[in-house]
């Protein structure tokens, strides 16, 4: 399926295998939590990248242990309206420190990318090129924000602060 | 068995609006085409989600009407409301253009 | 009042064109209604019985007259002439045009108004006590606080998609207007003893169809950690909240469900984590907000003005206007009006554009162009000199805006019901129409006293039934309307749960069962005895008799 990454359409190199399904030796693969639990061993003993798959309702705890195993870690939205992965996501980047990728898959949609990327996903998996393409405007949207996030940029609040310190200290202008 | 139209609201504006015989649809309750029975009723439907998908209207359905006054009065108090407008503003609503 | 600076008013521009693209791609067909309906309720923008409604965001309910000229302009240019003012301090229009919409919203931001966030399951338009700044009760003011909670809240990438929608109320006096037991999260500003700033935090009230009032979390959270610690409470909500279930996934199910020792305890470990981070505000920021609502310039002058003495011994419909329409003001010789928009047989909460004009001129020459919108469903001139009370009152009664029935039996909040309202089951204006001709006179009013009258026409509750003295709530019998009578609810700083009194009356039924109802009061209550006080006396019983027996 077509990923944005860094706003371009690149290639997927990884390749989801379902919990039935044998484990090819060779190339990244994601599973998914259940399937990690039951078959660590084989799945670390296996010389090839590995990703992680949770369902909405998987915590970031139940992987924050085993994160130096992952370079892909995907948050599932079975529904847009789904926001827990919002949480998971900013647990895994601010508190666990994870630095690998963090892809949204499911039923993601152009309007919600702005506050995904600033939760700390980097990947955004989507159903068709079409959308994909169309989608990727919508990252510049709106440039000024109020909060802190797991994307660091800087809130309309530090700025400000900024902006004050800066005259006061003289270096303005 | 009851008489039926179908009622939607229009996309561009969001007004209350009927579909009529030509598959057009009319803010008047009065221009739109009657249907009777669950089959009947289903084939107008599936006109309707065209228009729906035309981008014409939103959210259709069918609404039971009466027409033993001599005048067409949805069944239903809520849709007697849709078809005048507010009844505590007798002065805006299709009621005021009549 | 807070002012826009450059990053503030790029957002609200930014997010009007983000709207404009989405309107365009719903009319060229790249959005389905399903996928665009959340889109446009994010922006306040509904679909309603009749038309679209617009619902325009008016923070902790503070109103300019620039403002409040452009809400008039838009009502005439865009809509149909008027403005319905709700219980959540909002505005909604009724008829606007879903391609004319962008053009409002742009019209709001050149005035720094939104829609934002006043639809979904995000943190909504925050609320606060419509007397800020200017009631003499007051501690600390709370609108300082709802404007960093509104910054904060507004496109929170964490918590725009949350089980469901999520209400936040600030007070900052000991007498609480902002029925802060019955939010999501209700905030008291209050000082400790060396006299710094913090908070009460209750979390867990509401209304709907599981009325509950909230659980204190925080008897006194210092103000540097009001941040950090909502994203706590929001991100304990976020994760454990419930989506199997719309009807349990308010945050109050959460914590009834885990016990309130249990719901802290998670909030604090989660706050243990996140405190002292950079979520919370850097300390010059708050300051910065509150400079915008230093006091205005208020004028050196004694209290008790004699002309306004004069005035009320002079002209008795003035001095009933003043008992029942004006508060006392912190600031010595002035005085808080409130501008009542529950006329005799008028639709409450609607104003015209030439009323909204007619404030805003009013509000300008008055009151320091400022207004203020009550979850009442009423307007408030914050600070009039009381020299001028008089002229003020009269220019309002030119308008038909100087009821003097503030907080008696004709002050009712009703919701929109269902001569708008696409949920509804019943109608409630009409209702809180009938009840207001029945006891349109003020004498009978002012002997009846103190009554608050709520009215919603669905389970929703957006007339708030549930902390009426009487409420009532429309419910459809077989496609009849019934309304169902509740007593007893208060939403102030004695938060109670009206109770049922017995089975609901029709429509037709429901004017007689009011007099009905204040008749018994009237013959039980002692000396001095409100009908509030009456009731918590006397219990349901002696109404459940006269009103059941009669019929």
């Amino acid at each position: 399926m077509p990923l944005i990454k860094n706003k371009q359409i690149v290639a997927d190199t990884w390749q989801y295998v379902g919990d039935e399904a044998a484990i090819p030796a060779d190339g990244g693969v994601i599973v998914s939590l259940a399937r990690w639990q039951a078959e660590r061993s084989v799945l670390v003993g296996r010389n090839a990248p590995l990703g992680i798959r949770l369902k909405s309702d998987e915590s970031a705890e139940a992987i924050a242990d085993d994160l130096p195993r992952f370079d892909v870690v995907a948050l599932e939205f079975p529904t847009f309206k789904d926001g827990r992965p919002y949480s998971t996501v900013r647990l895994l980047r601010e508190r666990h420190h994870y630095t690998g990728e963090l892809r949204a898959v499911g039923d993601i949609l152009r309007d919600q990318l702005q506050f995904m990327r600033r939760c700390g996903f980097d990947a955004f998996e989507f159903a068709d090129e079409t959308a994909a393409e169309k989608a990727i405007s919508a990252f510049d949207e709106i440039e000024a924000v109020y909060q802190t996030a797991a994307d660091w940029r800087r809130s309309a609040a530090m700025i400000r602060t900024d902006t004050a310190n800066a005259f006061l200290n003289g270096t303005c202008g | 068995m009851a008489m039926q139209v179908i009622s939607a609201n229009r996309l561009v504006d969001g007004l209350v609006v009927y579909m009529t015989g030509g598959g057009g649809w009319s803010e008047r309750i009065a221009d739109a085409q009657a249907v009777t029975g669950k089959e009947v009723g289903e084939v107008a439907m599936a006109a309707a989600r065209v228009a729906e998908e035309a981008r014409i209207i939103v959210e259709p359905y069918l609404i039971d009407i009466d027409e033993s006054s001599g005048e067409r009065r949805p069944t239903r108090y809520r849709e007697l409301i849709r078809a005048k407008g507010p009844t505590v503003r007798l002065d805006i609503g299709k009621q005021a253009e009549l | 009042m807070y002012l826009y600076d450059t990053i503030d008013q790029s957002l609200v521009d930014q997010r009007v064109e983000q709207f404009r693209g989405q309107v365009r791609r719903r009319m060229a067909g790249e959005l389905s209604e399903d996928e665009f309906k959340p889109l446009r309720l994010m922006n306040g923008l509904y679909l309603q019985l009749h038309a679209y409604m617009l619902r325009v965001a008016i923070p902790y309910g503070t109103l300019s007259s620039h403002q409040m000229r452009k809400l008039a302009h838009i009502a005439q240019r865009y809509d149909k002439g008027y403005g319905h003012f709700t219980t959540r301090q909002n505005l909604q229009f009724n008829w606007p045009k879903l391609e004319e919409t962008p053009d409002i919203l742009a019209e709001l931001a050149d005035v720094q108004m939104h829609a934002l966030q006043t639809s979904g399951n995000c943190i909504r338009n925050v609320t606060a006590d419509q007397y800020a700044g200017a009631a003499a009760d007051e501690v600390a003011d709370p609108r300082i606080t709802a404007e960093v909670v509104r910054q904060w809240s507004t496109l929170h990438p964490e918590f725009s998609f949350l089980p469901r929608k999520f209400k936040i109320a600030v007070t900052g006096s000991s007498r609480d207007r902002a029925a802060v037991r019955v939010h999501d999260i209700g905030l008291v500003v209050k000082r400790d003893e060396a006299g710094a700033i913090g908070y009460q935090v209750i979390v867990g009230g509401g209304l709907g169809r599981t009325p509950m009032i909230g659980a204190t979390v925080r008897d006194f959270l210092p103000k540097r950690h009001l941040l950090s610690y909502l994203e706590a409470i929001l991100r304990v909500y976020n994760q454990a909240g419930r989506r199997d279930n719309m009807y349990k996934a308010r945050i109050k199910i959460l914590v009834h469900a885990l016990g309130a020792e249990e719901f802290i305890r998670r909030v604090e470990a989660e706050w243990e984590a996140i405190r002292d981070s950079a979520v919370d505000l850097p300390a010059g920021e708050h300051d910065r907000i509150a400079t915008f609502f230093a006091p205005p310039r208020f004028e050196a002058l004694p209290n008790n003005d004699g002309e306004f003495a004069r005035y009320r011994l002079e002209d008795r419909e003035f001095a009933q206007w003043a008992r029942t329409n004006v508060a006392p003001h912190k600031q010595l010789g002035y005085a808080i009006a409130n501008i009542s928009l529950k006329p005799e047989g008028g639709i409450p909460g609607d104003a015209t554009t030439e009323q909204m004009n007619a404030i805003a001129a009013i509000a300008e020459r008055f009151s320091f162009g400022e207004i203020r919108v009550t979850h009442e469903q009423n307007l408030v001139l914050p600070h009039v000199r009381q020299a001028d009370l008089y002229g003020v009152w009269q220019t309002l009664k030119s308008h038909d805006l100087a009821t003097p029935n503030l907080g008696l039996i004709s002050d009712i909040i009703a919701c929109p019901g269902m001569d708008y309202c696409s949920l509804a089951n019943a109608r409630s204006i009409p209702l809180a129409q009938d009840i207001s001709k029945r006891f349109a006179d003020l004498r009978r009013q002012h002997d009846i006293g103190e009554l608050k009258v709520k009215i919603s026409g669905c389970i929703n509750a957006c007339g708030h039934h549930h902390v009426g003295h009487i409420g009532l709530l429309g419910v459809d019998r077989k496609g009849e309307e019934y309304y169902q009578i509740t007593l007893g609810g208060s939403a102030d700083e004695n938060t109670n749960l009206g109770k049922i009194v017995g089975p609901a009356v029709p429509y037709d039924k429901v004017g007689s069962a009011i007099e009905t109802i204040t008749n018994t009061y009237i013959g039980l209550r002692a000396d001095g005895e409100s009908f509030l006080d009456t009731y918590r006396r006397v219990g349901n019983d002696p109404f459940k008799e006269t009103l059941y027996a009669a019929h």
